[in-house]
């Protein structure tokens, strides 16, 4: 790619980071260009992000009617499945799959709470009162 | 305390990391001949392989063999250390070797980097970067994917360190001990590029090299009727993904590679080397194309109603254009 054909088309990166691509410049010579990103990746990064919104959309129904607790919206909106959530609070896998159902939740003494809590970046409260 | 450390952008965190260290100790290489070095130029696709449940096609090999294998054929002793499950010896030990002046490499996971675009923090762990000092409770941080020099507090880079799940770091850390006042650097681009050659031409399993992308040709072409419309354009955008987002330098890599011949020509006085260079430029433009083509698919944009199939034949070409590329760059290094 010649270092003018670099794009430099705003999005995901926009106000935070540019991004180096390597490119030819006039006298045939790689050198290093600071991009400020381009159109399909803005694309397929968008494309990435819908489905984690789907995901969370899909908690908060469930949570709704009454079939998950709020963990499952945490869970899909720090973008994590249960293997990863287990890893993070330290607990079988079981044991978190009994945590996503309303009823394994109410059983959630405080420390356990805490512990998902501060894994969520959020306060107790917010788990507790979550509403979708 | 803050050390005299050149803050130096890259393409790639693990390439420019191990560059930026060597540059502080006087070694100058940059990033594209670590990468040549490393035989960091890869492609495989293991379909069971996935990331949020989607299958991944790598374009480099596994996290930490280019750096391990550039400081061996370099002759760099590098100390290694890995803490689990020992976060406050981790930090203790990192404070320790920036108190003797020396900046650390460091393996992160990206979910938990303040300073990143929210659009790239997913959990990936093999992120790289290099702490160069301390002050209070904040760490000075060169994140080679970033413009600028960067810092994080010491809460932070701890759970950036200790972040979970695939290839979490468990605190990894390195920096160079030894580095000779020699070097035979010849010898090491030879290495380098014939292991490179020999992955992409004659891996006897067909997920890896140029076979492994005549594969993900076939499995691609596919994708539409065995998985439906939503999540075969998940499936491509997760392709492009791996070639453009974050830490290729553009199209897989291709592109940085291409920068590496052109400073191997001058290395070894040979400008066939140039040639392929020239020829590299070419594969890296088509998988930009590629990317193209596919992000219109994806995005239901494309005018041609067979996308899938474009963009499956396009692959196929590229596996050509690297076969025959590899088949002419083994000729040199005889």
């Amino acid at each position: 790619m010649e270092k003018d054909k670099v794009p430099q088309d705003e999005g995901i990166t926009a106000g935070i980071s540019r991004e180096v691509q390597y490119a030819i410049n006039k006298d045939g010579k790689y050198e290093k260009v600071l991009s400020k990103g381009w159109e399909p990746k803005n694309i397929v990064n968008e494309l990435a992000w819908k489905d984690i919104q789907e995901d969370i959309d899909l908690a908060d129904e469930k949570i709704k009617s009454g079939k998950a607790s709020p963990i499952m919206h945490y869970m899909a909106k720090t973008l994590m499945n249960i293997t990863l959530l287990a890893d993070y609070i330290e607990l079988p896998k079981w044991k978190v799959k009994r945590h996503l159902k309303p009823k394994g939740f109410k059983k959630l003494k405080q420390e356990q709470l805490e512990n998902y809590a501060k894994v969520f970046e959020i306060s107790v409260d917010e788990l507790l009162n979550f509403k979708p | 305390m803050k050390l005299d450390f050149e803050h130096i952008p890259a393409g790639h965190c693990e390439n420019g990391v191990i560059s930026s260290l060597l540059k502080y100790h006087g070694l100058n290489l940059s990033e594209a001949m670590i990468f040549g070095i490393g035989s960091g130029y890869f492609f495989a696709y293991m379909p069971f392989v996935k990331l949020n449940g989607i299958p991944i096609a790598s374009f480099r090999p596994v996290p930490g063999m280019i750096f391990t294998k550039a400081a061996k054929r370099l002759g760099i002793k590098m100390k290694k250390q890995t803490f689990r499950k020992q976060p406050k010896r981790a930090m203790a030990e990192l404070d320790k070797v920036l108190e003797k002046k020396l900046p650390v490499g460091i393996q992160g996971g990206v979910y938990h980097l303040s300073y990143f675009t929210p659009a790239y923090r997913f959990h990936f762990n093999a992120h790289n970067m290099a702490v160069y000092g301390k002050e209070d409770n904040t760490y000075f941080i060169s994140d080679p994917v970033m413009e600028y020099a960067i810092t994080l507090t010491s809460v932070e880079l701890k759970k950036v360190r200790f972040a979970k799940g695939p290839l979490s770091p468990n605190g990894k850390m390195y920096y160079p001990i030894n580095i000779p006042e020699e070097i035979d650097l010849k010898s090491a681009i030879y290495k380098g590029i014939k292991q490179t050659a020999d992955w992409m031409l004659t891996i006897p399993v067909p997920l890896f090299g140029v076979k492994g992308i005549r594969y993900l040709s076939k499995r691609l072409r596919k994708w539409p009727e065995k998985l439906g419309t939503k999540r075969a354009a998940a499936y491509l955008a997760q392709m492009v993904r791996m070639l453009e987002e974050i830490g290729t330098g553009g199209a897989g890599f291709r592109f940085i590679y291409a920068a590496f011949l052109q400073e191997v020509a001058e290395v070894m006085q040979d400008d066939r080397y140039n040639e392929l260079s020239k020829e590299m430029t070419k594969i890296g433009d088509k998988w930009r194309n590629f990317s193209s083509q596919a992000a219109q698919t994806c995005k239901g944009r494309s005018s041609d109603p067979d996308g899938y199939n474009t963009v499956a034949n396009l692959i196929l070409e590229i596996a050509d254009d690297e076969e025959r590329f590899f088949i002419e760059i083994k000729k040199l290094i005889k």
